[in-house]
C-alpha cells in the first residue's frame, strides 16, 4: 500500500518518513524526469518473448508483491517480463507524457473515470479478448469498472479496498455502544461520544482528498448512485437542492469532527483512533497501517456509512480499485495479452495479498481462506455491493478535484456557513473546466 | 518567471555602453583578431545566447501563447484557441486567485518591513569585530543554507497542531482550545512568514555584512571626528553609503516574495489562507489531465506583476547610474 493510494493526485504529504525518502530521492527523481518517456521504448521489447510493463508500485511490500507474481507468469509461459517501476506521484503526474511517448506495454493504473479518459483520448487498447476469457473470474460491478465509455472494456481489476466508518471494538464494547445503521442513530451517537469525552469523529484533511471520502459517502447515501455519478461527470448541477442537502447532512455531523482538521494528515488522525481518543474514523482501509501494535490492529473494526434515504439504503460502496491497462500501441501485443489475462486470475491475486493485507481481490473466485477478519469483511462488504464507486478524484476529472473541490471542500469545512456561495463558485469554475475539451 | 526577468535584465543593460563607446576603433579590433579568434568569441556568446533564447525567451513566449489556449497537454491538435477565456475566468471566478495576489504582496511587505531591516541590524552589530562574532554569522546563515523544503518541513513539525512545539508547550492541543497553525487561514500565512523571515534575515544579514565591509573606514573616522554620535554615523553616513547594497536587497526581497513557493507547499500545499500564485501555477499544470493552458494565464499574471515591479526599478537605478 502507498500512503497516499486513496487519491493518486494528492502530492506528497510530508509526514516525516516520505519527506525524507523524498529528499533522499529528490535527485534522482529529478534525473528520472525526462527518461520516463524514453525508457519505454529502451530494452528489448520488440522480441516475442519480452512484455515491458510500467509500474507505479515503488514502495517496498508492493513492489516485491508484483515482482513474485510476475515470476510466476514467467514461469507459466515463458515470457519474461520488463519492469520499469517509478515513483508512486511521479507516475502520475508525467501518465500523459508517459502514455504518448514510447510507453510500455502493459501499465499500472486505476478503474473509473481516470481509466476512461485515457481510453477516450486513444491512448489505451482495448482489451475485450482479454475479458472473454477473465470475465467468468469477476463480478459484475468490476465489470461495469474496467469498461470505457464506448462499452469495450480496457482495465484488468487487481486489488480493492472499501471505504468505512472505523471503529475500536473495545471502545464500543467499554460504553456500550452500538453499531448506527440509520442516519439518527449515527447522530444519537456521535452525542453520546461527545458526552463520555470522546472526540466523534476522527479527521484530518491536511493532505485536501480525506473530506472528498466524506462527500462522497453522504451524497451516495442521501441521493444514490446514479445522481452521484451524474454529479461526478460534471452532468449535474452542484446548486442543485440535492447537493444542498448533501452538505446540510455534513453540516449537522461536522461539530462532531475533529478540531483544527485542515491542519492535520490522516495519519495524525488515526493516531487518535489509536489511542482511544476518537470513537469513529471514516477512511480507507489502509488506516490499518497506522495500527502498528498487533493487538490495536485486531481490535480494529469497520461498518458501512450509515443509511440516510431508505431508497438508496447502503447498496453503494467506495471501493477504490487498482489494476492494468494495455498501452495504445503494445509492442508485443500477443504476449501482453497474456499477462493480462495471467493478472486477471484468482491466483495472479492471491500472490499479491499474501504481501499486502490491507486490500482484498478484486475477483470473487479468489481463495479467502487466508484472508484476516477485517479482509473477510472488505470482501463481503464489495462483493454484495450493488454499485462499486472508486473515490472522488478517480470517478471525476483529476483538474476539477485537485484544483477546485480540494479548495472548496477545505474552506467548507471551515466555514460551513458559506455553504452557498462555496457551491456556487463550484458549479461556475466546474462549468469552465468540463466545457474544455 | 522572476528569474527570468533577473537574468533578462543584467544581459539588456550593459549591451548599451560596450557598443557606444568603442565605436571608433572597431575597424581596428576587427584586424586585430584573427580568424579562429572571432571563431571562438562567437561561439563563446553564441552558445550562451542560443541557450539564453531557447531556455528563456522561446519558453517564455510559448508560455504567453499558451495561456490564451485550452491544453490538456495530449497532442498538440488538442490546443484550441480561447482568447481572453482563462484570464476572464481566473479575474472572476477562481476563488483561490485574488487571495494568492494578495498574499504574494503581504509576502513581500513583510519581508521588507521585518526581516529585512533586522538582517541589516545583525549586520552592523556583527561588524563591530565583537567576540565569537563568526559562531553568530555562521548560526543566522544557517537557515539559508538549508534548503526551503526543510526549512518548511521543520517548521510544519513546530506547528503540528496535534504534536507540534508550539501547541504542546501552550497546551493548546485539546479539544476545544485547540490553535489550528496550519489549517487556520487567519494564522497560516503569518506562521508560514515567520519561517519566511527566519530565513530571511540571515540572507540579509550577510548581503549587508558584505556591504559594511566595503564602507570606506575613513568616512567612519571623519564622523567621529565631526562629533556624531554611533546613530547619527550609521544614518548619515553608513547607511548611505550602502546604496548599491540596498538595490540588491530591494530586487532580492521582491524575487523572494514571488517566487515563494517551496517553503508553503511543503507546509500546508498553499491550502486557504495561504494560496500563493506559484502554487496555483503548479497545481493546475502539474498532474494528468493538466489544465495547461489555465496554468500558463496564472504564469503570466506572475510574470506582468513581476516585469511591473522590477523594470522600473532597474530603469531607474541605471539611469541614475548612468548619471553619476
Amino acid at each position: 500500500m502507498h500512503d497516499l493510494s486513496p487519491s493518486g493526485l494528492s502530492l506528497p504529504a510530508p509526514s516525516r518518513r516520505s519527506l525524507l525518502r523524498g529528499i533522499g530521492g529528490a535527485a534522482l527523481l529529478g534525473a528520472g524526469i525526462p527518461l520516463l518517456s524514453a525508457c519505454g521504448g529502451s530494452g528489448a521489447a520488440a522480441d516475442t518473448k519480452t512484455v515491458s510493463l510500467g509500474s507505479n508500485s515503488s514502495d517496498a511490500v508492493p513492489k516485491k508483491a508484483f515482482a513474485e507474481i510476475y515470476a510466476a507468469f514467467t514461469k507459466k509461459s515463458g515470457i519474461k517480463v520488463d519492469v520499469n517501476t517509478k515513483d508512486h506521484n511521479t507516475f502520475q503526474e508525467q501518465i500523459n507524457s508517459y502514455l504518448q511517448g514510447t510507453p510500455d506495454d502493459v501499465f499500472t493504473w486505476f478503474a473509473g473515470y481516470r481509466m476512461q479518459f485515457f481510453a477516450a483520448k486513444k491512448l489505451a487498447t482495448p482489451i475485450d479478448d482479454v475479458w472473454a476469457k477473465i470475465g467468468g473470474n469477476f463480478p459484475d460491478a468490476m465489470k461495469k469498472l474496467s469498461k470505457g465509455e464506448d462499452g469495450k472494456y480496457y482495465f484488468v481489476p487487481l486489488y480493492t479496498y472499501p471505504w468505512a466508518v472505523f471503529y475500536r471494538k473495545s471502545v464500543f464494547a467499554q460504553h456500550g455502544y452500538k453499531v448506527p445503521t440509520t442516519w439518527d442513530d449515527f447522530v444519537a451517537l456521535c452525542k453520546r461520544m461527545q458526552k463520555d469525552g470522546l472526540v466523534p469523529i476522527a479527521f484530518g484533511d491536511k493532505d485536501a482528498w480525506p473530506a472528498m471520502g466524506t462527500f462522497d459517502q453522504i451524497n451516495f447515501r442521501t441521493n444514490g448512485y446514479d445522481f452521484h455519478v451524474e454529479l461526478m461527470a460534471g452532468k449535474a448541477s452542484w446548486t442543485d437542492p440535492k447537493v444542498r442537502k448533501v452538505f446540510d447532512h455534513w453540516s449537522e455531523i461536522l461539530p462532531y469532527h475533529q478540531d483544527g482538521a485542515v491542519g492535520r494528515t490522516w495519519q495524525d488522525a488515526a493516531q487518535t483512533l489509536v489511542a482511544k481518543k476518537a470513537g469513529m474514523y471514516l477512511l480507507g482501509t489502509f488506516v490499518g497501517q497506522q495500527f502498528t501494535n498487533k493487538a490495536d490492529l485486531d481490535d480494529l473494526d469497520f461498518f458501512a456509512f450509515p443509511e440516510i434515504d431508505p431508497q438508496f439504503g447502503q447498496d453503494t460502496v467506495e471501493a477504490p480499485t487498482d489494476g492494468f491497462m494495455l498501452s495504445k500501441a503494445p509492442k508485443n501485443r500477443d504476449g501482453a495479452v497474456k499477462l493480462l489475462e495471467y493478472l486477471g486470475t484468482p491466483e495472479a491475486e492471491q500472490i499479491y495479498l499474501k504481501a499486502d493485507s490491507s486490500v482484498v481481490a478484486a475477483s470473487t473466485k479468489a481463495d479467502t481462506s487466508s484472508y484476516t477478519a477485517l479482509q473477510k469483511k472488505s470482501f463481503e462488504m464489495i462483493s454484495s455491493a450493488k454499485s462499486l464507486t472508486q473515490f472522488m478524484d478517480r470517478d471525476s476529472r483529476p483538474d476539477f478535484t485537485s484544483t477546485v473541490m480540494q479548495p472548496a471542500l477545505q474552506n467548507f469545512v471551515r466555514n460551513p456557513k458559506n455553504v452557498d456561495s462555496i457551491l456556487s463558485s463550484i458549479e461556475r469554475q466546474k462549468k469552465t473546466i468540463f466545457a474544455s475539451s | 518567471m522572476s528569474t527570468d526577468t533577473s537574468t533578462e535584465n543584467p544581459e539588456t543593460a550593459p549591451a548599451p555602453s560596450p557598443g557606444a563607446a568603442p565605436a571608433k576603433s572597431s575597424t581596428g579590433h576587427r584586424r586585430l583578431l584573427t580568424r579562429r579568434d572571432r571563431i571562438t568569441l562567437g561561439l563563446m556568446a553564441g552558445v550562451p545566447t542560443i541557450l539564453h533564447v531557447a531556455l528563456v525567451w522561446l519558453t517564455a513566449l510559448a508560455s504567453i501563447a499558451l495561456a490564451f489556449t485550452t491544453w490538456d497537454g495530449i497532442g498538440f491538435d488538442s490546443i484550441h484557441w480561447v482568447g481572453l477565456q482563462n484570464f476572464r475566468q481566473l479575474f472572476t471566478s477562481n476563488p483561490q486567485f485574488w487571495p494568492a495576489v494578495e498574499h504574494n504582496v503581504i509576502w513581500f511587505v513583510v519581508l521588507i518591513l521585518l526581516p529585512t531591516p533586522f538582517g541589516l541590524f545583525l549586520a552592523v552589530q556583527l561588524d563591530k569585530k565583537i567576540r565569537f562574532s563568526r559562531v553568530y554569522q555562521t548560526a543566522f546563515f544557517l537557515p539559508v543554507v538549508v534548503s526551503l523544503a526543510v526549512t518548511g518541513f521543520v517548521w510544519q513539525l513546530v506547528y503540528n497542531p496535534d504534536t507540534g512545539l508550539i501547541n504542546s508547550l501552550i497546551g493548546a492541543n485539546k479539544p476545544g482550545h485547540y490553535i489550528d497553525w496550519i489549517g487556520d487561514p487567519d494564522l497560516n500565512l503569518w506562521a508560514v512568514l515567520v519561517a519566511a523571515s527566519w530565513r530571511h534575515a540571515g540572507y540579509m544579514m550577510i548581503l549587508y555584512l558584505a556591504g559594511l565591509k566595503g564602507v570606506d573606514p575613513a568616512l567612519r573616522e571623519a564622523s567621529s571626528l565631526d562629533g556624531a554620535n554611533e546613530w547619527q554615523t550609521f544614518k548619515n553616513v553608513v547607511f548611505p553609503t550602502l546604496r548599491p547594497t540596498n538595490t540588491v536587497v530591494l530586487v532580492v526581497t521582491i524575487i523572494e516574495a514571488l517566487r515563494a513557493f517551496d517553503l508553503v507547499f511543503v507546509f500546508n500545499k498553499g491550502a486557504q489562507g495561504t494560496e500563493l500564485l506559484s502554487i496555483l501555477v503548479t497545481n493546475n499544470i502539474i498532474g494528468e489531465s493538466s489544465r495547461i493552458g489555465y496554468g500558463s494565464a496564472i504564469a503570466v499574471v506572475l510574470l506582468v506583476i513581476s516585469l511591473a515591479v522590477i523594470i522600473p526599478y532597474l530603469i531607474a537605478t541605471f539611469r541614475k547610474e548612468r548619471r553619476a
